[in-house]
């Protein structure tokens, strides 16, 4: 199960050229800054663009080599783009239908019925697109995309075109569809808070290259890059709810680095949940400290130091197996002794649950 | 009205819808190659679809019956071949008219292509259309004012022609003797009260055809603005 892009396309002013190798099953994001190439490289996926000479295969279905170039109705894929896209003169039931309709029986998986039960769109079937609200005609248009059991599900900025509200309204949809479904999504995202919540896999574009391409929680860690610097650098951390203290009302979580205590959350035991952790959040000592309120102490190991500001350093950590970021000044970096390799222990003052 | 005024209005009417139905196949093609291409030739093309709204249509006239005369290249052809030419004949009429409305068929179909835009074809085809089926049940419902302005244009346009008429196919009753010839010809004759009949039955005809055309385009842009 894996995805093969090999792709190059020269445009007068940007060229896009990958070789990526990409996991077959959950969500992999492009990541960069706008003109990076991510929208270019997805719609060269989706064969609307065409790059000569490239070479992309799908868990094993060949869309393109030499001598192949499946026209993109022919590709078993879905589409999501940044505006909602719907026919202006077909209901939404309409709308949903028009790509079901032409998917052949055998090779439907997502039933239309699943499909508007999983956006929460059953109330809006008889409805023209024109008298829906923004987010309601995203959450449409990523039915009609499911609604054609596709093999590879494309997302183009889904929630660009939308505020923090109707983002919030959205978020959960896409969280269900990556429990619920085993498709495997590609999503092009600017936003940090996105990828952090929704990618098990990140691609970090930069000007039509793959600048790095890996799991979420190394990636976003990797103190030479981009993503690992500045006020948003935050580790992501798979974790189980162990247990909740009712007296406290508190919460805790336990992953590789050991156990986290936070203000109680409406999540159930055994569940598996993902958290960010700041790095300006994360502050460093030698000797495990007593009489603090900080509750979350860690045993850690640092891997490594980066400059992020003049007088700021980003320290990697290793806990337990798990990599956390903290931002600390270079007069304690200094006063620390810091160095790859020394023991310490990190303290975690806030932990965000990502669901 | 005469025998052969009634006479001139079906073969008004019988010009008007042939020359309509052929435009619609052939422009429909051609505005839509022409909303999408890219091509430096488009450019070319778009002008020479356009110079039937400024010619004078005697000059039109004038070049199609050369080129349907019996010495001109098609019309010599045909003879060639043992066929009549098309100067003065039905056909010869539906020739003309189809390059003199050309761009009454042709301009409203590339506006509305164009609005279509690429998008809407663009879903379509992640939503596994081919380019017919993108063609039927996308582009054409988004441009059914399009249509309707472009095939309203074009039959009131070629009701109303003159002068290509009169150069290309004469004054010949049931084969191409036309309403505007026959109010010519009345008026030539000082008979103006037949003229009164034709001239005011076609002013109202064509204000009423305009009129539910813009009505109901109207009434559509208000419903799915």
């Amino acid at each position: 199960m894996s995805i093969e892009a090999r792709l190059r396309l020269a445009y007068a002013a940007f060229t896009l050229d990958v070789d990526l190798d990409l996991p077959g099953r959950g969500v992999t994001a492009l990541f960069g800054p706008s003109g990076s190439g991510k929208t270019t490289l997805l719609r060269a996926i989706a064969g609307l663009e065409r790059a000569p000479g490239g070479r992309l295969v799908v868990n094993g279905e060949t869309w393109q080599d030499e001598g192949v170039f499946l026209p993109t109705h022919r590709r078993p894929l879905g589409y999501v783009f940044q505006e909602a896209s719907l026919f202006p003169h077909l209901t939404v039931l309409g709308n949903l239908e028009y790509g079901e309709r032409r998917v052949p029986a055998a090779a439907r998986r997502v039933s239309l019925a699943q499909a508007v039960e999983l956006l929460g769109i059953g109330h809006l079937l008889a409805r023209r697109p024109e008298r829906l609200s923004g987010g309601e005609r995203q959450r449409v248009a990523i039915a009609r995309a499911l609604a054609l059991s596709p093999r590879l599900l494309l997302m183009d900025e889904p929630l660009a075109a939308l505020d923090m509200k109707l983002k919030r309204e959205i978020l959960p949809y896409l969280d269900r569809l990556h429990d619920a479904l085993e498709i495997p999504v590609l999503y092009v995202s600017h936003a940090p808070d996105e990828v952090g919540r929704l990618a098990d896999h990140v691609v970090l574009m930069e000007a039509g290259r793959v600048a790095a391409s890996g799991a979420i929680t190394a990636l976003t860690t990797r103190l030479d890059l981009p993503l690992a610097h500045g006020d948003a650098a935050a580790a992501v951390v798979e974790a189980v709810v162990a247990g909740h203290d009712a007296a406290y009302e508190l919460t805790f979580l336990d992953f590789p680095g050991g156990r986290l205590t936070l203000p109680r959350h409406a999540v159930e035991v055994g569940q598996r949940v993902r958290l960010r952790i700041q790095a300006r959040d994360v502050s460093l000592t030698l000797e495990p400290q007593t009489g603090t309120s900080i509750l979350n102490i860690l045993p850690a190991t640092v891997t490594g130091l980066a400059a992020d500001s003049p007088g700021q350093v980003m320290v990697g950590l290793d806990v337990g197996g798990a990599p956390l970021l903290s931002r600390i000044t270079r007069k304690s970096a200094d006063a620390l002794g810091l160095a790859p390799g020394r023991a310490i222990h990190a303290q975690v003052k806030g932990v965000a649950i990502l669901d | 009205m005469s025998e052969a005024d009634w006479l001139a209005l079906r073969v008004t009417l019988a010009l008007s819808a042939v020359t309509t139905g052929v435009l619609l196949v052939l422009g429909t093609p051609l505005a839509w190659w022409l909303a999408r291409s890219r091509s430096r030739l488009a450019v070319v093309l778009e002008s020479v679809v356009a110079l039937p709204l400024v010619l004078p249509p005697t000059v039109l006239g004038f070049y199609m019956l050369v080129l349907l005369g019996p010495r001109g290249p098609v019309g010599g052809t045909l003879e060639a071949l043992g066929l009549h030419h098309l100067a003065f004949t039905f056909t010869g009429l539906v020739v003309a008219s189809t390059v003199y409305s050309l761009p009454f068929m042709v301009q409203p179909l590339k506006d509305a292509f164009a609005a279509v835009g690429g998008r809407m074809t663009e879903a379509a085809a992640t939503l596994r259309a081919g380019p017919w089926d993108r063609f039927f049940t996308v582009v054409v419902p988004l441009s059914r004012r399009g249509f309707l302005t472009a095939l309203t244009l074009t039959f009131a346009h070629t009701v109303g022609e003159f002068g290509v008429v009169l150069m290309v196919g004469g004054n010949i009753p049931g084969e191409t003797r036309v309403l505007s010839i026959a109010i010519y010809d009345h008026a030539e004759a000082l008979d103006y009260a037949s003229a009164h009949v034709l001239s005011g039955g076609l002013l109202a005809a064509s204000f009423l055809l305009l009129l539910a055309v813009y009505a109901v385009n109207r009434r559509y842009r208000m419903l799915h603005p």
